[in-house]
């Protein structure tokens, strides 16, 4: 099971730009790595990352085997009705791990 | 003619190892890297112009090794619902696959900037390319120094 | 990349065994004492400080779920330490009172495992025993470290100080030629730290996770090319002791992040 830790703030303004940042525990084995006897180490990573708010996808990223070990994201969105946001991250065998945050908004 | 042509002079010879290894050992990526990075950047936008400008890219000038390197990108936009950042492109001349990373914006996004962390396999300057909702692309970039670590344990 | 490592360390093995007699202990004086913090640059200063990013907080907050939960009905951690354990990692490696033997904190949560939760001890590395560690350590974050080496320790303080203090590998060269006689200075792209071992476990850039103290010590070995000591070897352990004493009083930073 992966660890996930999100930043999103509890309550905005209807309106704000707010700050999202969202960290989760991944090798991302590069596949250019080789073991202890020489063995290349198999590539292992996510390679899709959503946030979804209220329905709508407000985010998206693809990452390659250059993005870091325990990939962290900061990005932004509107802050424009009180719900949901989901975090869903995508390995590249179509294994997937979720959160949810919400977001009062006035 | 032929026997010429097919001698091999030990002068040359020399010359041409020498070249060798100063291609081999030369710390700073070269044109042929650049042109990596610039089939890459082709594969993903095709042949439209890319314009310098509107596109910040932040990274420490020096990095501690190349594992975890922070990286910021700012793009001016009025990120509106006809004028927005659709994509961020992340492109190194250097690393073993140019595109480290693709980040998507929409409207909602509200401002054009991201944040990760990337690896870096040495010295070398990212660029970030952005693809406006007009089609139009802009680039900017910035060289972080990868230093080496004194005790290497792979 | 590794022929420089080979001829910077050689350099320094050089140097060091030409210079003056080398100091009677390999005390770092109190007023001296720096964590390997202060050796860091700024951004890993500021990843390491961040109470969000710092990649480390992924393994206590997986800790946090561990030791509140009852694995195989058996007794969860917390039904015994109901206060949590504020203060306990600082006092780490310390004597079992049942056994006599020296347990670091690794060893203790195995023992509470086998012992009081009738579990299978975790394997150094495992992601379930770095995040307990790291989960308990981080309740003790900015207490200093407080190891006892009074009574039955000594023996384990002395066979500690003992390793540090000789000469191994290739390189021929001791703990405390680097990190007590030649800290601050350079070394290829490195400053040379006074190697405390306050910010384990610790998530390394160079691991690309977070890894325990001993990992640590076996990558030192590895890097003056001593053949490394088996994961939770009683040497090891002794010299976490003795490594916790020398840094008596620096503060605890777990989860911290090095280079």
């Amino acid at each position: 099971m992966a660890s996930i830790r999100l930043a999103v703030p509890n309550t905005a303004q209807r309106g704000d730009v707010i700050e999202i940042k969202a960290l989760i525990q991944h090798a991302m084995e590069s596949g250019f790595r080789r073991g202890s006897r020489g063995e290349v180490i198999e590539r292992n990573i996510i390679t899709r990352f959503e946030c979804v708010y209220d329905g709508e996808q407000v985010f998206a990223a693809t990452f390659h085997p250059g993005i870091a070990a325990n990939p962290i994201l900061t990005f932004h969105t509107i802050a424009t009705q009180t719900g949901s946001l989901s975090f869903t991250w995508t390995d590249q065998h179509g294994e997937s791990w979720s959160d949810q945050a919400t977001i009062t908004v006035t | 003619m032929m026997d010429r042509s097919t001698q091999i002079d030990r002068r040359q010879l020399f010359v041409g190892a020498g070249g060798l290894i100063a291609i081999s050992a030369s710390p700073l990526p070269g044109w042929a890297a650049q042109e990596d990075l610039l089939n890459a950047r082709r594969d993903l936008f095709g042949d439209r112009p890319v314009q310098e400008g509107r596109v910040f890219v932040t990274l420490p000038p020096i990095a501690e090794n190349g594992f975890s390197v922070p990286l910021t990108v700012n793009v001016e936009s009025p990120m509106s619902a006809d004028d927005y950042v659709k994509q961020i492109a992340i492109l190194s001349p250097r690393n073993p696959l140019p595109v480290i990373g693709q980040f998507y914006l929409t409207p909602r996004s509200g401002r054009a900037m991201v944040s990760t962390r990337i690896r870096m396999s040495g010295t070398q300057a990212i660029q970030a390319v952005a693809e406006m909702s007009d089609g139009s692309l802009w680039s900017g970039s910035m060289e972080t120094v990868v230093t080496l670590a004194a005790c290497v344990v792979l | 990349m590794i022929r420089h490592v080979l001829i910077l360390l050689c350099g320094l093995a050089a140097s060091c065994s030409q210079s003056a007699p080398a100091p009677q202990t390999a005390e770092v004086s109190p007023q001296d004492l720096q964590s390997g913090y202060v050796f860091l640059t700024a951004e890993t200063q500021a990843l390491q400080d961040d109470a969000f990013a710092n990649p480390g907080l992924l393994w206590v907050d997986r800790g946090d779920a561990l030791f509140h939960a009852s694995e195989d009905a058996s007794r969860a951690c917390v039904s015994c330490h109901q206060d949590g354990l504020q203060g306990a990692a600082t006092r780490y490696p310390a004597i079992d009172k049942q056994s006599g033997k020296l347990l670091n904190l690794e060893g203790r949560i195995n023992k509470c495992r086998t012992q009081h939760q009738s579990l299978a001890p975790l394997a150094y590395e495992t992601d379930d025993l770095l995040a307990l560690s790291a989960y308990i350590s981080e309740q003790s974050k900015g207490l200093p470290l407080a190891v006892d080496v009074s009574g039955a320790a000594a023996q384990a303080y002395a066979q500690g100080e003992n390793y540090f203090l000789t000469r191994r590998g290739q390189f021929n060269l001791s703990c405390q030629q680097c990190h007590t006689d030649n800290w601050g200075k350079q070394l290829r792209g490195d400053t040379i730290s006074q190697g405390h071992g306050n910010g384990f476990p610790a998530y390394r850039l160079e691991w690309q996770t977070l890894g325990s103290l001993q990992r640590r010590l076996r990558d030192c070995d590895t890097g003056v090319r001593a053949e490394p000591l088996p994961y939770g070897d009683e040497t090891y352990i002794a010299l976490e002791l003795y490594l916790a004493a020398r840094a008596q009083g620096l503060e605890l930073e777990s989860p911290a992040v090095r280079r």
